[in-house]
Formats: structure tokens, C-alpha cells, sequence
């Protein structure tokens, strides 16, 4: 696809399409490599400043493989993931496009889809979405028009079909590799793992979790996966991130919908004198300890206005020793050539 | 009514074996049901199913019924319309997210389709809750689901099946596709 068209009109400078792979994409490859991927969430401005995207992305672009893009998280208005997709491939990144059916029917989702596989978009996370009582909005009107797993069948479809959920025919489908999420520490827990089956038959290829601060919670679903060979099937990414201190953890529990973290893990934070810097340690401890889980083949770091602090997280907890270092990142854009854009694609 | 509708699924097996049989009823009356009209049926029976499934499972009347594979808890009742499984929301206590007064329907749905399974565990291939469902189809909301089954069993109506189109140029064109195929093949 659009092998002989000049670089700049093909804004996400895809990489050659392997044989057996969905995407163009550099998450794809690392995860089918066998090499241990990690992503990370960028925290969508309430601006209509690009800088402001460019600036989060450069940080996180040091340590991640590709970064997702909310799409209004916690049902609270930010820049849309569209948006910040556009932003981020015509740059040359590797993102995660999220996709909610809180906000949209059918019709504009799959035009979505083709619109963001249009401008390089490789990766889609298909999600239910937060309710909207959760956010800034609670007057909105839900769609949920899909639920995730018909809305991963939709775009399986067509991609593997080419056709949209009619029947109607796609001339050139969309190339994406296609994600789901999972959240091993809400009930119904001994279903958790049956349920992520359903969504790996509807097309899941990987999946990232919600925050995990129970390990053995997340070990008794990882047991349920391997028991079905489903890390055979997906790549399991489990959501991280660093706890900024004991009072906004319990905000996080009590005001974010599934996020569940054990009072140990808050009373630790809380004893520490220096509980940020606690909050991190904490983080590089849960990773080193997931990392070794059979079958988890990532990790997926959501640090909430906390970018800074994701790839020294990363590189503290030794996770990317066996991969080769990314270069330094570069300045912002506009400061530079189109022609490093593809440099910085291969250079994972 | 809640109360009742946590009835339905503690009482999902026999709910269930009781619909198989009246689903295989309603079949077999369909020589009776054709000769009154599909069509007249239409609205007693939108009346009679809002109510009696109304009362046992606060049916919302979605026109495509899914509580055989939804362990007899209707999916419709998800503040988020979830119908394949439930969203990551889900309270500790195994409430809802969106209502937390209200029991996550979807724990009801496992607990539900557990019943129903008996005493061997539920999984692939033996039972309906593992099965992908469809998007919501929102053309049919507010019809009987119960006469659409006999629609769908008996092939009538919209489910009746469709002439294949143009019969004639379909077989004509792979030939002169093949015939294409040979002369090039005569010129190379």
C-alpha cells in the first residue's frame, strides 16, 4: 500500500508488512519477535495545542514501542484520540488508537477506523468504555452502540473481509492490529479469563490490562490464560503505573471505576518519607515482578501526569536489557527535517 | 422487578428447559400461526412477551433475545447494553459501576449460565455464554423475539431465503473469465 507514493503523503511512515503480520507496525514486530514490549498511555491535553501532545509524546518515546491514545478516558472531555493519533503518526510514532463506544454508533466508528489505518495508524485498543456518570459530563447521552468484543468482530471483519459490518465492500481495508482490555481484579474473577477468551475469538491479537497492584490476583488470571493457551493466541500487556501518594491512590480507588489497589500496597506508599519517590520504586518492583509471570509478553505503564517519570520507571526495573536502546529522543517537529521521521521508526 | 429478576437466574435451568419447550411448541404451531398471519400476530404477542418477560427478567424488549446465552439475566439491563460479557467497571462487591445499588448483571449472568451448565464447569462449545453475540440489531426493538425464533426456524418473512441474483450472469462470467485466461495463454 501506497508503496509509491512520496514519504510526506504517507504520514505513518509504515514499516514493510511481514509475512503472518495484521499491521505495518513496530508493536506488532516486537511483540511476534518474542521481545518483551512495553507501551504507554499519553495523557491528552484539554488544549488545542499540538505542543502540548508532542512534548508528553517525545518523553514517553524513549522507552515505549508504541503509545496509546485515550480516547476521553474516565468519560472526561480531553483532545480526542483521533486527534491525537493525527498528530502523533503524521510525527512518526507508533500509536495505539483507543476507541470507546460510549460516544459513537457504528456509522462513525468504522469510518473511524478507515480514516485512522488512512493517516498510519497500526494499532486499534478496542474498549467499553467508562460510564458516563464517571466523568466531568454525567448529563451526556451513552451510545454503546457496540459492546468491545462485537466491535473488535466489526473490525476484524474489516480488515480480514474487507467489508464493513453491511456486507458493503472496503476497496482498501484497514491494516491494524487490534487490542482489547482486560481486568483481572474485578468480578466475576473466575470468569475473567473465559471472558478474554471471547474476546480473543472476536479478534483481540493483544491485550493490556487495567492497573495491577495485586500480583497474586493477577497470577491466578495469568493461570487461567495459560490453562486455555490464550497467551499463545494474545499478547498480554499488564497496565503499571506509578502511584503519586497514598492520598491519590485513594482517590483512585474510590473515584475510578475498576481500578482496585490492596491496602498494603497503599499503607507502603504512605509510611515512605518521600512518597512520590516511594510510588516509583513500588512501580519498578510490580514490574520486575510481572515481568517474570509466564506468558505476559509486556507492560503497559499509565502515569498520570507523570510522563517524566516513565522511562527512568523503565529503565530502573531492567526490563529492556535484552533490547537494543532507543536513540536519544529528538526535539520537538517543527524544529525538524521530514526525513528523520523514518530513522526513528527502525530504530526500535 | 429487581427482586424477581434475581429469582429468573437463581432459577436459570428450569427457566431454561421451560423456554426449549415452549420454543419447540411455538414451532410447531407455525401451520396455525401462518394461517392468522405472521404479521397480525405481530402486536398481541409484542403485548403478552413485554409482559410476561417483562415481570420475570424487566425484559427491555430488545426484539433479539439473548437470555439463553446471558444465563437468563438480560443483558439489556447493563446501563452500558453490554451483551458479550461484562465491562472492567465492575465494584468489588460485584455491583455495578454505573448503579451501584444494582447488581452487575453480568456476575448474574455467569452465576446464571453456571446453573445451567449443571455440575460440569462452563466453557467453549457446550454453552451459549461463551458465543460471540452481535451487535444490537436497532430495526427490531420492541418486536416479539418469540415469533421472530419461528420466522428464523421456518425460513419466512425476512429470514425466507433470497433468490440467488441475476442467476444467469453468474455462471456466465467466471466462463468468460476462463476464456479470457485461455486466449492469453494462446498469446504468450
Amino acid at each position: 500500500m501506497n508503496q509509491d507514493l512520496p514519504p510526506h503523503w504517507d504520514p505513518g511512515a509504515p514499516l514493510p508488512q511481514k509475512a503472518g503480520h495484521s499491521s505495518q507496525g513496530r508493536l506488532e514486530r516486537v511483540l511476534r519477535s518474542g521481545r518483551f514490549a512495553v507501551t504507554a498511555e499519553l495523557n491528552p491535553p484539554d488544549s488545542a495545542d499540538p505542543r502540548e501532545v508532542y512534548e508528553r509524546a517525545l518523553v514517553l518515546s524513549e522507552v515505549c514501542d508504541a503509545i496509546n491514545a485515550t480516547d476521553a478516558s474516565g468519560a472526561n472531555v480531553h483532545m480526542s484520540s483521533v486527534g491525537i493519533c493525527s498528530l502523533l503518526t503524521r510525527a512518526g510514532y507508533a500509536v495505539i488508537m483507543q476507541i470507546s463506544c460510549r460516544d459513537r454508533n457504528r456509522i462513525a466508528i468504522q469510518g473511524d477506523v478507515l480514516g485512522a489505518s488512512a493517516m498510519g495508524v497500526q494499532n486499534i485498543l478496542c474498549l467499553t468504555g467508562d460510564g458516563v456518570q464517571a466523568g466531568d459530563q454525567p448529563q451526556a447521552k451513552p451510545v454503546f452502540d457496540f459492546d468491545s468484543t462485537s466491535l473488535l468482530e466489526c473490525i476484524r471483519g474489516m480488515r480480514d473481509k474487507g467489508q464493513f459490518l453491511s456486507g458493503r465492500k472496503i476497496t482498501t481495508p484497514p491494516r491494524v492490529f487490534l487490542g482489547a482490555a482486560a481486568n483481572p481484579f474485578a468480578p466475576p474473577y473466575e470468569y475473567r479469563g473465559v471472558h478474554i477468551a471471547k474476546k480473543i475469538n472476536a479478534g483481540a491479537q493483544f491485550i493490556q490490562t487495567q492497573y495491577c497492584y495485586d500480583v497474586p490476583l493477577l497470577k491466578s488470571f495469568m493461570a487461567q490464560v495459560r490453562e486455555q493457551g490464550l497467551h499463545e493466541k494474545a499478547f498480554f500487556l499488564v497496565g503499571v503505573g506509578p502511584l503519586p501518594s497514598a492520598k491519590t491512590a485513594r482517590w483512585m480507588r474510590s473515584n475510578v471505576p475498576g481500578v482496585h489497589i490492596p491496602d498494603a500496597v497503599i499503607e507502603r506508599v504512605e509510611k515512605a518519607k518521600d512518597q512520590k519517590a516511594e510510588g516509583k520504586r513500588l512501580c519498578v518492583d510490580l514490574i520486575q515482578e510481572i515481568s517474570e509471570i509466564e506468558g505476559v509478553a509486556g507492560v503497559h505503564v499509565m502515569a498520570y501526569r507523570q510522563e517524566e517519570y516513565v522511562s527512568e520507571i523503565i529503565q530502573a526495573s531492567d526490563i529492556m536489557k535484552n533490547r537494543q536502546p532507543r536513540r536519544a529522543p529528538r526535539p520537538a517537529p517543527e524544529t525538524e527535517p521530514a526525513g528523520a521521521v523514518n530513522e526513528t521508526i527502525t530504530a526500535a | 422487578m429487581y427482586a424477581v429478576r434475581l429469582w429468573s437466574v437463581r432459577h436459570a435451568r428450569g427457566l431454561n428447559l421451560f423456554y426449549k419447550t415452549f420454543e419447540k411448541a411455538m414451532i410447531g404451531l407455525h401451520p396455525l400461526w401462518n394461517k392468522i398471519g405472521y404479521d397480525k400476530l405481530e402486536k398481541p404477542f409484542e403485548v403478552t412477551e413485554k409482559a410476561v418477560k417483562g415481570f420475570l427478567f424487566d425484559c427491555q424488549m430488545c426484539g433479539q433475545c439473548a437470555l439463553s446465552s446471558t444465563g437468563m439475566s438480560c443483558p439489556m439491563n447493563c446501563p452500558k447494553n453490554l451483551r458479550n460479557g461484562p465491562c472492567g467497571g465492575v465494584r468489588a462487591n460485584g455491583h455495578c459501576e454505573v448503579k451501584p445499588e444494582m447488581k452487575c448483571v453480568w456476575v448474574q449472568a455467569w452465576a446464571g449460565a453456571e446453573r445451567m451448565a449443571g455440575s460440569r464447569p462452563v466453557k467453549a462449545g457446550a454453552d451459549a455464554i461463551v458465543d460471540v453475540q452481535k451487535p444490537v440489531d436497532n430495526s427490531i426493538k420492541g418486536k416479539s423475539s418469540w415469533l421472530r425464533v419461528v420466522r428464523m426456524t421456518k425460513q419466512i418473512g425476512e429470514f425466507a431465503p433470497k433468490p440467488p441474483k441475476k442467476p444467469a450472469a453468474k455462471p456466465a462470467a467466471p466462463a468468460a473469465a476462463s476464456e479470457t485466461a485461455k486466449t492469453e495463454g494462446k498469446a504468450a
